[in-house]
């Protein structure tokens, strides 16, 4: 053990343990996972090379060869449960992913909740025991986010009683869904539904695509990879040309909309149902955002605490760098973001639940908002979530350039989530509408519930006063205080994006480039919600805080996470007239401070996160600290050191050097 | 040719020609540099497979085999202008690196400079043959920015009259140099120098690394590719480990220290001169960022332009993405920081080399500031540029993931500047010591010249006001005005962190201890410096442009640069009273109108930049626009598609459906 880093463990003020528990939700779920996770560290058969070493054909066979014999061992330990399989993938995916993932995450899910009885009967079975290998195809490659522009099309031939497939144009060929190009023998084909001259939209399809015996493509199908990409290198991104394929008609998914023999189209009752598989993924994502990014601050915490350079004070020895005042402000708040953002992923995950009940029951009432909620918050946790697995890196210096940093991986990984399952600025702008929406209401005198309830003061407390006039009431080191201080600047941005629609329509413009003519306003108002909602979320935690020491540190870090916001959006606070000049001088001392006072506490807090060192795959993030000697052994390792001497050296250097 | 871009291409307002003569810096040089390019373009031994569809190892083949090439083709066409050879070399690169190039920008200058006469003749003619590659290997495992800490060893033994070169530590090993693991077979190892009993510091020692026959590592070098990294998959970065490797005296390079026979140590006359290379080598840092944004946003743009997707107005066909406000407020301003930092660049290469003439003439009155100014926009040009690249590859949707549109890899081969030449946080607050020693001297009442003497007036000037009591002087139109408003934020942010420095010596701390306890603010200075250097220089720069419709677009884009760094920066501005806040929503209001009067030359402003489709080999940036058709092409080589059915499928997925 490298005794610096024991060093920052004996100077912890709290539980390490304790608050890996609360982390989990509990000491029997923290046991749990442990268990689980000793399960894929201590099996031989997981045991392999570092990805980093392999070329990408051979990555995707090792994906492949992990996917297969995980499928068999999760049957062997009998785990069923979802959240035991996530902890299980957890460990085994490292930062990466599986070549079979959306068969699991949504091949199967569409089969079980979109299958007529017949169809469930059939499909099923042949998709659990993997006879059926299935993706989901939806993306095209002119057409991600308008699900309207799609081009794909399904066309209805009462003759034979077969739908005829078809991409028409190079825009309509499928591009990116996960595992279609070498991987699935099925695909989920979303496509336009054409029957007796009339279309009548987007409608999914079970299209076979490979021989159930040999894997060779169908005829009519042109399938394969589409390339390298930023990461991803283990998972085949396919596309998906369909030229004539005709599937029976009973290969359109039919629990809902119905084509019948004649070519009859049969409506589904209600639109509002795909609305909870997308809520549930964006809440998983913010999930991931706070795994990524505490991830990355263990790494790059932990190797600030063993790495010494430069100097503070003369003819000292050289200082832990984590000493610094400006390392100390670049991890600091992005620990404090990954507390807020892993807290903010329990409370979707448990309002999802909950709703998912309601609507068991008929009751869509919460769906709208927990809707708008989840896209702002996966857009606003994931841009900050990425920019800072960067900071993090680049806080490692040179070394966090390397592979074995681990941080190159988490970042590629993470880093789609911006633009994948909805663009960001396109989830910004529809939390927004959902506000402007509410604001509307308010304004026209509807008391609104729920989050956006602090709409309903704007008309009355949000009149302009000039920050002289205005008492100054805000306690800079209240959390209560601040959480109020965000509600009233996102209040006044919903306001002021709202005034910005209306000056626009005065000068006659049509409502939607109005909408378009102040978008950026929204996305700023947007980004303030969603910032209130997380200041609140982690305030609302301390809450349920018994242990003293544990409450201590975790009120210290989310003081630490508002008031950084405060000062990078200083001109919002000052603008609204919220903050006065004299008290943003005060924010930028007390942050100093509360760096200071979590100095000793570093080490620990992100040892409470609790990633096993065979997680982390991070030399530099290594539990024991010695970073050095395994950077040593890692590299001796790279594919270029087999041979002493490279063949490039008889192949051209000898060669030119003759020539010279 | 794509109907949409050559609308936009009709659009413009400007003679885009011209516009590239004045990036080029003159009619003459636009030809060259074309006539240049289209030696490397036409080359059909420069033909290659995309180096992302091939393993490490292929490329790091391909590389060492481009270089050699490259050496011949140069003498063959009679190049040797450095401005010609960096030409040739930026098509021959792309967006990578070469095998050779620490031998070039290095090995070969350190020998010239640093060689007394005998070791000149010795050493100068095997490195131009290419008999000895060498590389430059200072960064060890554990030391990288403090030179001092640097723990390779070279001590003189008087008796063979040799220096027994040892890494005496496993922190001590050299780490990352470029062509050090495979590539070279000498390298210039800067060690601590041991003699008579003494140590005396740094010095730079020729050190034989493999046999110059057989390239086998010689006796007591342990030396091998450090692995896999971000990027920069062509270069062998390497490790060095030394074990009692002796070499003779005149090894070390004795230009300006020497060690005699006998282990006497002489030493040298001035510790100015290393000042120079480090200049230089950041200046052509901000260089490349000006041309990593410009390349990005070349592709972001063009692809913006068409790319369609979802809907402004209902019913109408699905616009252009870069008719959203959003994608302007993402992208134009960039576009707009691209022009500045290529224009900082032309300006710190000019002054460079005027300074290098003063140099030559014993006058190194210029050289501090300089050196302060090149640290701190090398931080502030790579941070927003790293950045940016990233906002536009995630401004290209999915599609921006894929390798195929070269923003990955432009994105991991420009971000190591952030960390390399000087960790930018040090950079910045090497720049913030000039500063505030400046403000100190000025406080003195010494009259402070050069870029620094806006803290002339500090004491003057800058007494803290009330925002409703000072003249609001500012021009939220005009550049000149704005200038003025960020030398004032500087010269207050300046003075703000040397009151914080002075707040913490009451406490009774140490000087050094001060300077960390500021250090926030420290960087908060530099920062708010350089960007007054950059609006400055672009201003500057539009003085010198006679054609009208081309300073009409340019000053369009300062504006831009300028008020979006100010709405970005808002808090700054508020809390030094420079701008009130109706001011603020003014510069929201015109920021807005900007991006709509720059809409219709946007493709132009790229297409001036010039950067032919071999050159950017981006799929997405292609100048027909063109993209689909050859996303779908290249796809297809995919080495994921040599085969219909990949090997994992018999090897794992068949079993496994049998088991299940």
């Amino acid at each position: 053990m490298n005794p610096d880093i024991t060093r920052e463990r004996e100077n912890a003020t709290f539980d390490v343990e304790k608050l890996t528990h609360i982390l989990d939700g509990g000491i029997e779920k923290t046991k749990r996972r442990r268990e689980i996770e000793s399960l894929v560290i201590s099996d031989p058969d997981f045991q392999s090379e570092d990805l980093n070493f392999l070329s990408r054909s051979e990555r995707y066979d090792a994906a492949v060869k992990k996917s297969a014999q995980m499928i068999l061992k999760l049957r062997e330990y009998g785990i069923s449960d979802p959240e035991e399989i996530y902890c299980y993938k957890s460990v085994f995916r490292g930062h990466h992913h599986e070549a079979l993932v959306l068969h699991f995450i949504m091949f199967l899910p569409t089969l079980y909740t979109n299958c007529n009885k017949e169809q469930f009967k059939k499909w099923v079975p042949l998709a659990e025991s993997l006879k059926a290998l299935g993706t989901y195809a939806q993306t095209e490659m002119g057409h991600g986010t308008h699900l309207r522009g799609l081009e794909t099309t399904a066309t209805y031939d009462p003759a034979t009683q077969e739908f005829v497939m078809n991409s028409p144009t190079i825009t309509s060929i499928k591009w990116w869904p996960g595992g279609l190009g070498k991987t699935s023998n099925h695909a989920i084909v979303l496509a336009q539904l054409h029957t007796q001259g009339k279309c009548h939209g987007l409608q999914a399809f079970i299209v076979p695509l490979r021989s159930m015996n040999t894997h060779i493509p169908l005829p009519g199908v042109v399938v394969g990879d589409i390339g390298p990409k930023f990461g991803f290198d283990e998972v085949d991104n396919g596309y998906l040309k369909l030229e004539n394929v005709r599937i029976p008609r009973d290969h359109m998914l039919m629990k809902y909309a119905k084509v019948e023999a004649d070519g009859t189209y049969v409506k589904p009752p209600s639109a509002k149902l795909t609305y909870g598989t997308m809520v549930f993924i964006r809440s998983m994502i913010v999930g991931e955002a706070g795994h990524a990014l505490a991830k990355s601050c263990t790494i790059a915490i932990r190797y600030s605490s063993v790495r010494h350079q430069s100097e503070i004070r003369p003819g000292e020895p050289e200082p832990q760098i984590m000493d610094y005042q400006t390392q100390q402000y670049k991890l600091f708040p992005l620990l404090a973001t990954a507390y807020a953002y892993k807290f903010v992923g329990q409370y979707m995950n448990q309002v999802y639940h909950r709703i998912t009940g309601d609507i068991s029951q008929g009751d869509f009432s919460e769906l709208p908002e927990l809707h708008a909620l989840s896209a702002g918050l996966k857009a606003f946790t994931t841009w900050t979530a990425s920019a800072g697995i960067e900071v993090c890196r680049m806080a490692c210096g040179g070394h966090g350039y390397s592979r074995c940093s681990a941080l190159p991986d988490i970042y590629v990984n993470f880093v789609p989530t911006c633009t994948y399952e909805g663009e960001n600025t396109v989830m910004m702008l529809q939390t927004a509408r959902f506000l402007i929406k509410s604001y509307r209401q308010a304004s026209a005198g509807h008391q609104l519930s729920g989050i956006v309830s602090y709409l309903n003061e704007s008309e009355r407390r949000l009149q302009p006063q000039s920050v002289s006039s205005r008492p100054t009431v805000v306690n800079v080191n209240d959390l209560a205080s601040l959480v109020d201080v965000y509600k009233l600047r996102a209040a006044r941005l919903v306001k002021l994006a709202a005034k910005s629609i209306q000056q626009e329509l005065q000068k006659r413009v049509s409502q939607e480039d109005a909408w378009n003519n102040s978008a950026i306003d929204l996305v700023r108002a947007s980004d303030a919600h969603c910032h209130y909602v997380v200041v609140k979320l982690f305030a609302a935690k301390l809450g349920e805080m018994g242990d003293t020491g544990i409450h201590s540190v975790l009120s210290t870090l989310a003081l630490l996470y508002a008031l950084q916001g405060i000062q990078q959006h200083s001109g919002d606070f000052l603008q609204t007239g919220l903050l006065s000049v004299p008290q943003l001088s005060q924010v930028s001392q007390r942050l100093k401070e509360l760096l200071a006072q979590l100095r000793p506490n570093a080490v620990a807090l992100v040892d409470a996160f609790d990633y096993r060192d065979e997680m982390l795959n991070s030399v530099l993030g290594r539990y024991d600290g010695n970073v050095y000697e395994h950077m040593f052994e890692w590299a001796r390792r790279s594919p270029l050191n087999k041979t002493e001497v490279h063949e490039s050296y008889h192949k051209y250097l000898k060669p030119l050097q003759a020539k010279l």
